[in-house]
């Protein structure tokens, strides 16, 4: 494949492709993964990227997820620019390893497709895989389109290096990774631009030997632990000046939410991932309708953007979270963050919870309409969560 | 929106078909959006591909499920598969085939057909017993519904078709003539 085939043109292609294209703009000096569907596609067409000479990376095959974060550990350790794929088991796997990269704060970018967790076995999305490794410290983004895919996967790599944080960005199985769309492909020279080589400060080198990882002793985990905590707080501000720079050199921003329709809103609804995009028209007819409802959709789940939800809806009186994935025994994962953000809040809103479309199960527009027309009729929340259509 | 369901098995090309469409569509000032059936796929069982398009951005995320037309890659799937599920009225049922027009029913639709598996095998395209018909269908489709023009779709093929390139535009050229359809 030619570079004036691929860059600066708009293309048709999958949510999967579009990370490919993303990392080979951002252009990784080593990548190392493992297949497993339905994230084969991104690794597939970098492997074809690299063998010709388009992308000039290291294209490491390893026998599991745990060895791919492995080699990505040990590459962005030695400074290189380093990026790998997976799924659901793919990720549960490599658990330990995502431990290292933050301890180790090394800025590995990590796409992960959402397939929910077997048994029963599935290869389709929902946000369980991901949301089980909430609390090892990577940046989590979920993406609602192939074009925000593509555009913060080179977000990504900026946002990692510049705070030492690794990111990880979250796309739907077959909702976006198998669906095919127009996708702005920028020129390499703006991505040049706006990404330049990554230069850390400390790196393995056989000249000036250091070591990473070694044995902490209480005197100074706890500092360390501190530091990450304040590279998240760095990372709110810098993913959203990252995304303003991105706007100046592409003309797209994304926000770390973003408010739909929530001007004088009663009702917000609160989604994350492809749900957020039927929602969008679901909004746009119950507001030609008179409702006065709206939409905030959680972009940056980590670190978590609380002055921005707050600043949304402490404003509104009923909050209805749509999560596709649940804690067991207690309800939707993004709708304990939200309760958590808001409860100390003077005025807070209603919060409802209703966990939908497990196991890729298709989230159509009357799911949202009833789930709108429930919370509207609901004085308040009689349960911690809400399922729809369960077929007993 | 028009929304357009393939039928195909798998090897014959459908998601493919789809694709080159969707960036047929696109070239020509639409927005598109196209998916597979979401699962696991193999080479001859029945599969489904979905397009979807329109003038303004498509925001929404789920599955077809009533299409305005239905493209049929292999006519053994009428007996199979329950093909108009969720067809609107009036739409369009494109079958490969060689049979005549007369030889189906089916009330409320409009019924068109194109040898695409005869013109599949003068172009040698897959193998003898498994020919590879899509781009042939996708001439045959914008022949009744000319929501983009031929050229666009042969602008396509040659993008997204890795083999053949010509042979695939000969064939869907000739499917274009060669298409029967109710006016």
């Amino acid at each position: 494949m030619k570079e004036s085939l691929i860059f600066g043109k708009k293309k048709v292609v999958t949510g999967n492709h579009a990370v490919s294209y993303g990392v080979l703009l951002s252009r990784a000096e080593v990548i190392a993964a493992y297949p497993i569907t339905p994230q084969t596609q991104i690794v597939e067409l970098l492997s074809e990227f690299c063998a010709s000479g388009l992308l000039k990376a290291k294209f490491i095959k390893v026998e599991s997820e745990h060895s791919a974060m492995a080699a990505c550990v040990g590459a962005a350790a030695a400074g290189c620019r380093t990026f790998t794929a997976t799924s659901a088991h793919g990720l549960a796997l490599m658990h330990e390893m995502l431990h290292w990269a933050v301890g180790g704060r090394l800025p590995i970018v990590l796409a992960n497709v959402n397939r929910s967790m077997g048994p029963g076995w599935s290869v389709w999305t929902d946000q369980n895989d991901s949301l089980s490794q909430r609390d090892v410290g990577f940046v989590q983004f979920y993406c609602e389109s192939n074009q925000e895919v593509l555009d913060t996967t080179i977000q990504a790599f900026k946002i990692a290096e510049t705070c030492l944080i690794p990111v990880m960005l979250v796309l739907d199985a077959f909702v976006l990774s198998h669906t095919s769309e127009p996708v702005d492909i920028p020129y390499q020279e703006d991505v040049d631009q706006f990404l330049p080589p990554y230069k850390p400060k400390y790196f393995l080198d056989v000249n000036d030997p250091r070591a990473f990882g070694g044995l902490t002793s209480p005197d100074h985990y706890y500092e360390i632990r501190y530091k990450i905590e304040e590279a998240h707080r760095k990372a709110l501000k810098v993913a959203e000046e990252v995304d303003n720079e991105f706007y100046q050199i592409f003309g797209r921003k994304y926000g770390l939410v973003e408010a739909y329709q929530c001007e004088d809103a009663r009702l917000v609804l609160v989604t994350s991932g492809t749900i957020t995009g039927t929602a969008r028209q679901v909004i746009d007819e119950e507001r030609s309708k008179g409702k006065r409802v709206g939409l905030l959709k959680i972009r940056l789940f980590r670190p978590s953007p609380i002055h921005l939800i707050k600043e949304i809806l402490t404003k509104v009186e009923k909050v209805a979270v749509i999560d596709r994935n649940i804690s067991f025994g207690h309800s939707g994962i993004f709708s304990q963050e939200i309760k958590s953000i808001l409860y100390n809040e003077i005025r807070r809103p209603m919060i409802f919870d209703f966990v939908i479309g497990l196991g890729g199960r298709d989230v159509v527009p009357d799911d949202i309409r009833e789930i709108i027309d429930f919370t509207y009729k609901a004085d308040y929340p009689q349960e911690m969560v809400y399922f729809r259509g369960v077929r007993l | 929106m028009v929304e357009i369901r393939f039928h195909g098995r798998g090897g014959q090309g459908a998601v493919v078909a789809s694709e080159i469409l969707a960036a047929a569509l696109f070239k020509e000032g639409y927005y598109c959006q196209t998916f597979p059936e979401f699962g696991v796929e193999r080479r001859g069982a029945p599969v489904q591909a979905f397009l979807r398009f329109d003038k303004k951005p498509i925001v929404i995320r789920y599955k077809i499920y009533h299409p305005d037309h239905i493209i049929i890659l292999d006519p053994v799937l009428l007996n199979q598969v329950n093909v108009t599920d969720g067809l609107k009225p009036n739409g369009t049922i494109l079958i490969n085939t060689n049979k005549e027009i007369s030889y189906y029913s089916f009330p409320n639709y409009k019924v068109a057909v194109c040898d695409a598996t005869q013109i599949a095998l003068k172009y040698r395209l897959g193998t003898k017993t498994a020919p590879i018909v899509n781009t042939a269908m996708l001439g045959a489709f914008v022949r009744i519904h000319p929501f983009v023009s031929l050229d666009s779709v042969l602008e396509s093929i040659k993008e997204y078709v890795e083999v053949k390139k010509e042979e695939n535009i000969l064939a869907c050229r000739e499917a274009y003539e060669k298409v029967r359809f109710e006016s």
